[in-house]
């Protein structure tokens, strides 16, 4: 799982086999390459963080609306209209005063697709992978996440077809903003659990 | 299979490489193509989304560990695609002509179907399956197995002790799916104490969740 794969130009060899198997593939009839434009297009246009960051914003306004997303997960976010393939079934967990969750899968990448889009590069690494189940507080103070000793950490790993969304702590100061300004505030990684959202001067910086 | 995807707990990976939010989703025209090719395929219901798994996890461990992810995905397509017999390896390597499909397989994904496909995704509960052995409040074992073949209870939680916090109800098995048979049955959320699983390098008050099936478990006593 070398990260240096992922930056650096990848070995010729990948690149002829990943032509290789698409040409073998659509000379059969067996894929379409407008079909893979669009599948490309769709997760890197269209389905990301945006998602998830409109479901926390409405979390954090609507009392409501985080009652609901609290007791089904998967139906609340189907509201919003974000459903299907990498999260069938989500479940909304919510940081608090007391509690820090964080999410991982150590078996594979398993990740909430229709709210987060696909997985960053250390989401997929060995560091992370290994890591955060033994010493999640190591692991997320290098992401610059401080947890204090009383509160409590919980790791969740997607070894199933559950997929973890975290609900970060609405930032002090944050009163009075519309969902459109909050939705800044919140961040992918935030929605991983390796960090707390924005401050609102954070917000504004960014 | 205990390989080594299956990393919960290793020592020695290094420092996390943070990319940052704002970097591209891929990185090369390539990791696009094998990203979409294996979400394209799925119309042909060719192979389970748990074949698929056990597939990658079934490439060569020191590769497996200096490749990137959608390194792995290629190497996994190769391997599960030519096991089923969509292609030969030859084939493939442009050794020989190209041959025709005789196994059974599904439409091909249209561009216009790509939306409500990815919208609806796949569905793995299912209406009957073996009944629950544990409930919400258990202290169960994850068991100590070590099967060949694919299995979502990864090491670091065999032989330990947890509590069933949820029942997410009657599943399709990811370790039998592999392998050709649903076998469903109910999947829990198992909460473990980060110093049952850790002992004294664990932290006091720190839990870990898994999910896991029926006949991942057994009664702790």
């Amino acid at each position: 799982m070398a990260h240096d794969h992922d930056h650096n130009d990848p070995p010729s060899d990948t690149v002829l086999r990943v032509k290789a198997l698409e040409s073998l593939l659509v000379d059969k009839g067996l894929v379409d390459p407008k079909t893979l434009d669009a599948l490309v297009d769709r997760y890197e246009t269209r389905i990301g963080p945006q998602n998830g960051k409109a479901v926390v914003a409405k979390a954090w306004s609507d009392p409501d609306y985080r009652k609901r997303l609290l007791a089904d997960g998967t139906s609340a976010i189907a509201e919003m209209g974000y459903s299907g393939a990498g999260g069938e079934t989500i479940i909304a967990l919510e940081n608090t005063d007391k509690i820090h969750n964080v999410v991982v899968c150590t078996l594979c990448s398993c990740y909430p697709w229709p709210v987060l889009g696909l997985p960053p590069v250390w989401y997929k690494s060995a560091p992370y992978r290994s890591r955060v189940v033994r010493e999640p507080r190591k692991v997320l103070e290098e992401f610059g996440t401080q947890i204090p000793a009383d509160v409590e950490v919980r790791v969740w790993d997607s070894t199933a077809e559950t997929r973890y969304l975290v609900i970060p702590k609405r930032p002090a100061g944050s009163e009075g903003m519309s969902e459109a300004e909050l939705m800044d505030l919140v961040s992918r990684d935030s929605m991983i659990g390796v960090c707390e959202a924005k401050s609102p001067e954070q917000g504004e910086a960014a | 299979m205990d390989g080594v995807h299956d990393m919960g707990g290793m020592h020695n990976m290094g420092p996390i490489e943070i990319d940052r939010e704002e970097d591209p989703v891929f990185h090369g025209e390539w990791e696009k193509r094998i990203f979409a090719i294996n979400n394209a395929i799925g119309t042909l219901k060719i192979r389970s989304i748990d074949e698929s798994r056990h597939a990658r996890e079934r490439m060569k461990p020191g590769l497996y560990m200096t490749s990137s992810y959608y390194q792995i995905w290629l190497d996994g397509l190769e391997r599960i695609l030519s096991e089923k017999g969509l292609f030969s390896r030859d084939e493939l390597a442009g050794k020989i002509p190209l041959q025709p499909v005789t196994v059974a397989h599904g439409p091909t994904m249209t561009p216009d179907q790509v939306d409500e496909r990815m919208d609806k995704g796949g569905y793995f509960y299912r209406e009957e399956g073996k009944s629950a052995r544990f409930k919400i409040g258990d202290l169960v074992r994850g068991r100590n197995i070590h099967p060949e073949g694919h299995t979502r209870l990864p090491r670091y939680a065999r032989g330990k002790q947890g509590e069933v916090i949820a029942d997410y109800g009657i599943q399709v098995f990811a370790d039998s799916n592999a392998h050709g048979d649903e076998n469903p049955q109910h999947l829990y959320c198992v909460r473990f104490s980060s110093t049952e699983l850790w002992g004294a390098d664990g932290t006091e008050g720190d839990y870990i969740h898994i999910d896991l099936w029926d006949d991942h478990l057994e009664a702790a006593t």
